[in-house]
């Protein structure tokens, strides 16, 4: 669902409510259909498939999907499980089987508490949006150190980039580990110069996301910005 | 809750900001964030600003309404201050009646614009003991991104400026100015790891250890002071916090 | 409502109102989206005399919890007037007036909201009149309408909002301040107009049958056009951004 600034022309803008098409194509995320009509449902930019008619919506709380990557902050912690804000409206609970951990019933605290930075993945949400997720895969594990941005999780594409180039561009011209969680949090660390440039092109994506060439201004933006050594 | 989250975090990345001599908005330490106020923004009200600091932004509104005098004053016209910090202007406000810190908000913008004598109330007085004007000023928040007393106090003082007696409504003849006599103009200042930082957002309001706000006036005099939060100043903090609150005070009031 | 001081012609012998307008024409009206930083969506409106401020937080954890909804959101609208927003001063706090006015608007928005796809939260609108001249629901539910798309809400359409009367015996559109305190009736009404449904409706004064269905048409056909402001707003909001030319909101 990311945006292609080498491709599109006119970005359409759709409102609520907005004819998108008479069409028996499948109405895709951000859009609803009534009476064979394909209407928008969000406000965002009209995205056309061979199968199927879109909007990308320019803003919007982050909805927990599986398999997303994502990063929390724990905000409770139980006796045999912890409490985790993925910046969506539904907290969601760590269970101490779903850590890399052994964690007896209770000791819950010696190993994260209120306050610490995970990086976990969504393994399942029912029907009623209860999420559920996990430590367990490789690569996942409680933050230490860095500091958190967050942006709008529609723009989280947009920092990724078209098959990651977004982000390997702000890895290797700014040195900072970064990770970007699908919830629109963005966990960065390095060299304290080299963090403030990256969250400084950040601010930059988030503000021109929709915008085309954008590829081009952040890499223009770190080559005029880059702290020595890097 | 869920956007206080970020706040501590960013305690680490600010202080270390810090330390190297810069602040997350790239602003130096001194230095107040762009200002944009509007006045006469409500016809509804006889004088009114909206004001812009940086993203945070209120709307001051002053009304005046025949009431009669305290007792204890009965040649004064009545000045009262209210602050609403409503739910819209940010997640950490919540409805209801006012919690401590509208009501501190209110009080010191009260205390700035009272002891500073900003309007002359005697001037207020129609019949001593008996009738006089009320003047309610009202603040309410928009959007909340730190600094809620120089905000409303810019706003109050530009609103004043620009505000009228409403006499010909009350059967009294024309509308007259409002009877301006002073600018206290506050400046406040927090104190993170032992760095005074002007004006400041709301992630440095909520890492700060300490906060002073100080009313000046144009004569060079102080007519005001609040000091907040749990940590504390030095003797030399405190004046140096007063030098900058005349200075960049006296800047503020030359551009209302 | 009552009758008019006898110095004031509502309807001059013209056929105009007080403010120069025909029976059927409505006050300006400007719309601005994505005014406010910290709000998830918001907008401005300004409508005649009336400034009124619309900004949405959400969806997101339901408080108070006991109101919960497992299968939907709910949609929790707060209106509110500032002590300076009306000629006497009045108290802050919500009054009964103001608890009436966010159900409806409440009522009204949920018609149109994905509820469904947010089970358990609330999609929280806060509507502040900042300058009040007669018509200030409607002006607040037409800003939440738009501040809730500007917050990437799902919804089936937006809600268009727009009052009708009788002043002078004479059906009008859009009643300004004197004409709803000495008219005759007062007809508020929110319209969606791709389905044709009204979703809010109050009406007090004195109405014949027909008065009142004049006023109805009125009423929704404003409506159209306001929706056609409404969209606009929000295009706006973005496509000066997607051309690179402007600064952000």
């Amino acid at each position: 669902m990311g945006s292609n600034d080498s491709k599109e022309a006119a970005r359409e803008i759709v409102v609520p409510g907005e004819l998108l098409a008479i069409s028996s194509k499948r109405a895709g995320p951000g859009t609803y259909s009534e009476g064979g009509k394909i209407y928008a449902a969000q406000l965002g930019i009209k995205s056309v498939r061979p199968d199927s008619i879109s909007v990308v919506p320019l803003s919007g709380q982050y909805m927990p999907i599986r398999g997303d990557l994502v990063v929390g902050k724990i905000i409770g912690v139980g006796s045999s499980n912890w409490l985790v804000d993925i910046n969506s409206p539904y907290p969601s609970p760590l269970h101490v089987n779903e850590v890399p951990w052994r964690v007896e019933f209770g000791e819950t605290r010696k190993f994260m508490s209120v306050g610490d930075i995970v990086l976990l993945k969504i393994v399942g949400v029912d029907e009623i949006k209860r999420v559920s997720v996990s430590m367990q895969d490789h690569g996942l594990r409680k933050l230490t150190g860095g500091m958190v941005v967050e942006l709008s999780p529609s723009k989280v594409p947009r920092v990724i980039g078209k098959n990651g180039s977004m982000i390997q561009t702000l890895k290797t011209m700014t040195g900072c580990r970064i990770y970007v969680g699908q919830n629109g949090r963005i966990w960065i660390d390095g060299e304290l110069d080299n963090m403030v440039l990256a969250v400084k092109a950040i601010e930059m994506i988030e503000d021109e996301a929709h915008n085309l060439g954008l590829t081009e201004k952040i890499t223009r933006f770190l080559e005029q910005n880059k702290v020595a050594g890097v | 809750m869920a956007k206080d989250v970020v706040a501590d975090l960013k305690r680490d990345y600010i202080t270390r900001l810090l330390a190297k001599g810069m602040r997350s908005d790239g602003r130096q330490f001194d230095e107040m964030r762009p200002l944009k106020v509007e006045t006469n923004y409500v016809g509804s009200a006889q004088g009114s600003a909206l004001v812009h600091l940086g993203d945070t932004t209120v709307v001051v509104g002053v009304k005046l309404i025949l009431g009669e005098p305290f007792p204890d004053t009965p040649n004064t016209g009545v000045l009262t201050t209210n602050a609403e910090l409503i739910p819209m202007a940010s997640e950490t406000f919540e409805s209801g009646p006012p919690d401590q810190t509208s009501i501190e908000v209110a009080r010191v913008v009260d205390r700035g614009i009272r002891e500073g004598h900003a309007v002359d109330l005697e001037k207020l007085c129609l019949e001593p003991g008996k009738r006089v004007w009320i003047m309610f000023v009202d603040v309410h928040v928009l959007d909340y991104d730190g600094n809620l007393f120089d905000a409303a106090n810019i706003g109050a003082n530009a609103a004043f400026k620009t505000a009228m007696v409403p006499n010909k409504a009350a059967g009294l003849g024309e509308d007259t100015p409002l009877p301006v006599k002073h600018q206290p103009i506050s400046i406040t200042v927090v104190k993170i790891d032992g760095k005074l930082l002007v004006d400041p957002t709301h992630d440095e309001e909520r890492v700060a250890d300490a906060r002073l706000t100080v009313a000046t006036l144009e004569t060079g005099n102080l007519c005001a002071m609040q000091k907040g939060l749990e940590g504390a100043f030095t003797l030399d903090e405190v004046f140096k916090v007063v030098e900058t609150s005349l200075r960049i005070g006296a800047e503020i009031r030359s551009r209302l | 409502m009552g009758g008019a001081p006898t110095d004031l012609k509502l309807i001059d012998e013209r056929g105009l109102r007080l403010d120069g307008r025909r029976p059927d024409e409505m006050r300006p009206l400007k719309i601005e989206a994505g005014v406010l930083n910290k709000a998830d969506g918001s907008a401005f409106v300004e409508w005649g005399m009336n400034k009124v401020m619309a900004a949405v937080y959400g969806p997101r954890e339901c408080h108070p919890r006991h109101l919960q909804n497992t299968e939907r959101a709910l949609v929790q609208c707060h209106y509110n007037m500032a002590s300076f927003s009306v000629e006497d001063r009045k108290r802050p706090g919500p009054d009964r007036r103001s608890h009436e006015i966010s159900k409806i608007i409440s009522e009204a928005l949920t018609h149109v909201v994905f509820t469904e796809y947010f089970p358990r939260t609330s999609i929280d609108v806060y509507i502040e009149v900042l300058q009040a001249n007669a018509g200030t629901r409607c002006a607040g539910l037409t800003a939440a309408s738009v501040a809730l798309a500007d917050a990437g809400v799902p919804m089936r359409d937006l809600v268009a909002s727009v009052a009708a009367g009788k002043v002078a015996n004479t059906i009008v559109l859009d009643l300004g301040k004197e004409e709803d305190n000495f008219g005759q009736a007062d007809i508020p009404v929110g319209y969606v107009p791709r389905t044709d449904e009204v979703v809010l409706l109050q009406m007090d004064g004195d109405l014949t049958r027909e008065e009142f269905e004049k006023g109805l048409h009125m009423a929704v056909g404003a409506c159209k056009k306001v929706y056609e402001v409404q969209r606009d707003a929000l295009k706006r909001r973005y496509s000066a951004r997607a051309e690179g030319q402007g600064e952000g909101a």
